[in-house]
């Protein structure tokens, strides 16, 4: 599988990843070797075999549907990279 | 005494022998002594455990003992979240991010009394096997401080094979904990996917993460492993199956026992050294009774191959929360919201995370996902069923823990497939979710091997009871650098 600087330019984006353009170069020759070496499971028959997302069989938990207060919301905010009346601080979305 | 297990130190607290203030002070002065050199820690947390071991010596002295780890000084790998202590991951996106909560792991640790001393270095996201993608520094493998100590955990590793801890905890995606301690020569345990809480931990592939011990003997893997393990609520992924006491397991005894070596690991791109140590351990096995048994693991070569397209594609979806919005850093370079995010993200990844990032985005899109993400997942049932067969036959598995032993600090940094490489014996465990240990089993020139001993899943016990029989009748554990 060759990678076009394309390919990566669009992966990027899904992943709102900004590249510089030696970024898109490296990656680019990278992916392909990568994805190259991944061609490999080609080789291995799967058609009839089941897809294992977790190894250990598990079920969906669920938990009764009520709040449960936190109290240190200070601690949280402490964080924020900008915070305004005790909410966290975007760049504006719509103009 | 800081070169002491934490079971000898625990007779010697228990007997009034020392104090938990004399022990941490004297890890400290390790710290201040080697730490230059080694670089274990992000954040050392020294007034903390000073004041800490007082009130464990307080306990103690009253007789009432939390666990065998009160007042005993352990580091925790910086991708577990530690309340009002500086948590980074080791990345520059999360460098100032200070947990409003503790993991659940690290409340095990503080309701066993044990002191924490730091937080350890690691691969940013645990994404590596050297410790050299580490967005704060660089650690040093304490053995030769020109090479790696591996990774993810190899801040972890190198505090406990440098005495700058008497033990650790690490996590292990791909042999994030064993590949580590194979490298610095201590003991590395990576219990069944389950088994452990990983609340708390920061998530890095959810399918194949799982946290566990790093110590100086297979004695302490033990005692920690009965903390840490156990099923939590908050974590939907724990396993609610009975914690046995895992200190019974400890029995001097693999007569009769069937042990499988891997062929495939004994082949070629495996190091002439670590393989003459590996059939030395075979030969010490059958002199204790044990059968040993071939087995064929054929497609564990294709195991790093599904790893690198899973684990990728898993972080990419986990990593999509470092946005700049809640926690961490944020650009200054934004106009609008999308390039906040995008510029954010740039600026605070590191090389190798946004390289995983980008394979996993492309696994994932539209066009690719059955022709890599689907195909890797059912390579995985092909791993997992390879697994299977071999339990049929035998009790554990062994092999090495890795290739070679450590290798020189920017030796691969410039080929990301030769370092992946360096997991071939780790990943299928993760894989297949099942519990695996690294002890140290030789030395090549003076750099340790590691043994790479896997089990059944939950069957941790007859892990330790042959990593245990290995141990009394060895000498290796006890070489220190």
């Amino acid at each position: 599988m060759t990678v076009s600087k394309k390919d990566v330019e669009h992966a990027a984006k899904l992943a709102r990843l900004g590249l510089t353009e030696q970024e898109k170069e490296l990656f680019t020759k990278q992916l392909s070797q990568i994805l190259e070496f991944a061609d490999s499971l080609n080789k291995l028959d799967t058609k009839n075999v089941a897809p294992t997302s977790h190894a250990i069989p598990m079920k969906n938990v669920l938990r009764e549907d009520k709040t449960k207060p936190f109290t240190d919301t200070d601690a949280i905010l402490a964080n924020a990279p900008e915070e305004e009346e005790h909410m966290f601080k975007v760049p504006k979305i719509l103009e | 005494m800081h070169t002491k297990t934490a079971h000898e130190l625990h007779s010697l607290l228990t007997n009034k022998e020392i104090s938990s203030l004399e022990l941490i002070e004297a890890v400290l002065a390790q710290i201040d002594k080697s730490e230059g050199e080694i670089q274990a820690y992000v954040t050392v947390t020294k007034e903390k455990a000073i004041k800490q071991a007082k009130a464990a010596d307080e306990r103690i002295k009253a007789g009432k003992s939390l666990s065998l780890l009160d007042g005993i000084p352990i580091a925790v790998k910086d991708n577990m979240c530690t309340k009002g202590v500086l948590t980074t991951c080791a990345s520059k996106i999360l460098a100032n991010y200070i947990p409003p909560y503790d993991a659940t792991v690290v409340t095990k640790i503080k309701e066993s009394g044990a002191v924490m001393v730091g937080k350890a270095n690691m691969d940013e996201f645990a994404m590596g096997s050297s410790t050299e993608n580490s967005g704060i520094h660089l650690t040093h493998n304490p053995w030769d401080t020109k090479r790696v100590p591996g990774g993810s955990s190899g801040g972890s590793a190198a505090a406990v094979a440098s005495n700058e801890a008497i033990l650790a905890t690490g996590s292990d995606t791909g042999g994030s904990i064993r590949q580590p301690a194979s490298f610095c020569g201590v003991v590395g345990m990576k219990p069944t996917y389950g088994r452990i809480s990983r609340y708390g931990l920061v998530a890095f592939a959810s399918s194949l993460d799982q946290i566990g011990p790093l110590t100086k003997d297979v004695t302490d893997a033990a005692i920690l492993l009965n903390i840490l393990s156990g099923y939590d609520a908050k974590d939907s992924t724990s396993v609610n199956t009975p914690v046995p006491d895992y200190r019974k397991a400890l029995v001097d005894d693999v007569a009769k026992m069937k042990i499988g070596y891997i062929k495939e690991l004994l082949g070629k791109g495996v190091d002439k050294d670590v393989k003459d140590s590996i059939k030395q351990a075979m030969k010490k096995f059958e002199e204790l009774g044990a059968e040993l048994i071939e087995i064929s693991m054929p497609t564990f070569e294709y195991a790093v191959a599904t790893y690198y397209l899973i684990a990728p594609a898993e972080a990419s979806s986990n990593l999509a929360r470092y946005d700049g919005v809640k926690y961490g850093h944020r650009s200054k370079e934004a106009k609008d919201l999308i390039t906040m995010y995008s510029n954010t993200r740039e600026e605070g990844f590191g090389d190798e995370v946004k390289r995983r990032i980008m394979i996993g985005t492309y696994a994932l899109s539209a066009g690719y996902y059955d022709a890599y993400y689907l195909k890797a997942l059912k390579v995985r049932t092909l791993i997992k069923q390879d697994f299977e067969k071999a339990f049929a036959k035998c009790d554990v598995l062994i092999s090495p823990t890795c290739p070679t032993p450590a290798f020189k600090i920017g030796e691969k940094t410039a080929d990301p497939l030769s370092m992946y490489l360096s997991d071939i014996a780790t990943i299928p465990l993760n894989l297949a979710g099942l519990p695996g240990i690294s002890i140290p089993c030789g030395f090549s020139q003076n750099l340790p091997i590691g043994l790479q001993i896997t089990g059944k899943a939950f069957d941790e016990e007859t892990i330790l009871r042959t990593a245990f029989a290995f141990e009394q009748n060895t000498e290796w554990h006890k070489r220190r650098p």
